[in-house]
């Protein structure tokens, strides 16, 4: 795996391609879950941790492990704010500065910081976003998910 | 702030919450990692399979596997989409858009009126600005969405990417 220096985009090789697609979901509930995939791919344990490690420490993997359904475990909500431009970074560092926000990001809209934040209970989660409306001076919008339609079968994608 | 609406309350034992608090960081890259991942919550390697098997089977989780950051992957567009759709009619076009393969999550959400009108949100990534609207006009015409008021909010910066923390119980601030 090398990282293209013009397009700065990850060149990655076979094994590296299958781990990332064809393990998003089923990673097997073994004792040895890395042997057997390797053993599906054709190649080693250690060629497939190797890998692993590596497409981390690029950035391209968060990490292998659990993703939960929103709700069944704490409580968590979307999000936002409309931050006047010229205070955006500011704000935004102070929402990152937060434990609880996991996601953050900035949007092309008015309303322009986006943001993910999960804690124990409803009561903590309600005291951070009051926490950050209070501190930034700007009101938060909670946009809580209501309905999941959406069956997460991780992510297909698509080389060129 | 806008009040949260109840939380649906979850059945998890204490174990769970334990295994859970283990694994949110991810799962160990050594050879035994629910071994490894039991020793961190005071389980054997049978218990923490059986209970993984249990929160797959029951959806408490969703998947497990490699979780992807789509931008390092050279997906570098990515936007939120939200319609502005009759509540009745909200959950049958939810389940149309939820079951694209680009889209990579789907919600029906509450209105902030008059700040905010829209109450369906899907996220799609592409790997570039065009492919997403691409993507959008083909979902509009899939389900005859082309007349319902919606937008399309791309990321510019991302501040912030992890997986979420569950437990212990964050106490805010981390700096």
């Amino acid at each position: 795996m090398h990282r293209n220096r013009h397009t700065e985009t990850l060149e990655l090789g076979t094994l590296e391609r299958q781990l990332l697609n064809d393990f998003q979901h089923h990673l097997p509930l073994t004792p040895t879950p890395y042997a057997d995939i390797a053993q599906k791919l054709g190649t080693t344990e250690d060629a497939v941790l190797a890998a692993l490690h590596e497409l981390q420490g690029a950035g391209a993997v968060s990490r292998v492990g659990a993703v939960f359904r929103t709700h069944r475990v704490g409580a968590s909500t979307l999000a936002a704010m409309a931050v006047p431009p010229e205070r955006l970074e500011e704000v935004a560092a102070l929402v990152s500065g937060y434990d609880a926000v996991n996601h953050n990001y900035e949007r092309e809209h008015r309303i322009n910081l986006w943001f993910v934040a999960t804690a124990a209970d409803e009561k903590q989660l309600t005291q951070v976003l009051e926490d950050i409306e209070q501190r930034s001076g700007i009101a938060v919008m909670a946009l809580p998910m209501l309905e999941d339609f959406h069956i997460d079968l991780g992510f297909e994608l698509k080389w060129t | 702030m806008n009040v949260l609406p109840r939380m649906h309350p979850d059945n998890l034992t204490d174990v769970d919450r334990r295994l859970i608090a283990a694994i949110q960081h991810g799962l160990p890259l050594v050879s035994h990692p629910y071994a490894e991942l039991g020793r961190q919550c005071g389980l054997n390697e049978g218990e923490v399979i059986n209970r993984l098997a249990a929160l797959l089977a029951d959806g408490t989780i969703k998947r497990l596997g490699v979780v992807v950051r789509h931008r390092e992957l050279g997906y570098r567009a990515n936007a939120m989409v939200v319609w502005d759709i009759d509540d009745a009619r909200v959950s049958e076009l939810g389940h149309c858009i939820g079951r694209f393969d680009f889209v990579t999550l789907c919600y029906r959400r509450p209105r902030r009126l008059p700040a905010w009108p829209y109450n369906l949100f899907c996220m799609i990534h592409g790997q570039d600005r065009d492919a997403v609207l691409e993507r959008v006009r083909q979902i509009e015409q899939h389900c005859g969405l082309a007349d319902v008021p919606h937008e399309v909010l791309f990321s510019r910066r991302r501040f912030k990417q992890r997986g979420a923390i569950y437990a212990p119980a964050p106490s805010g601030m981390s700096q």
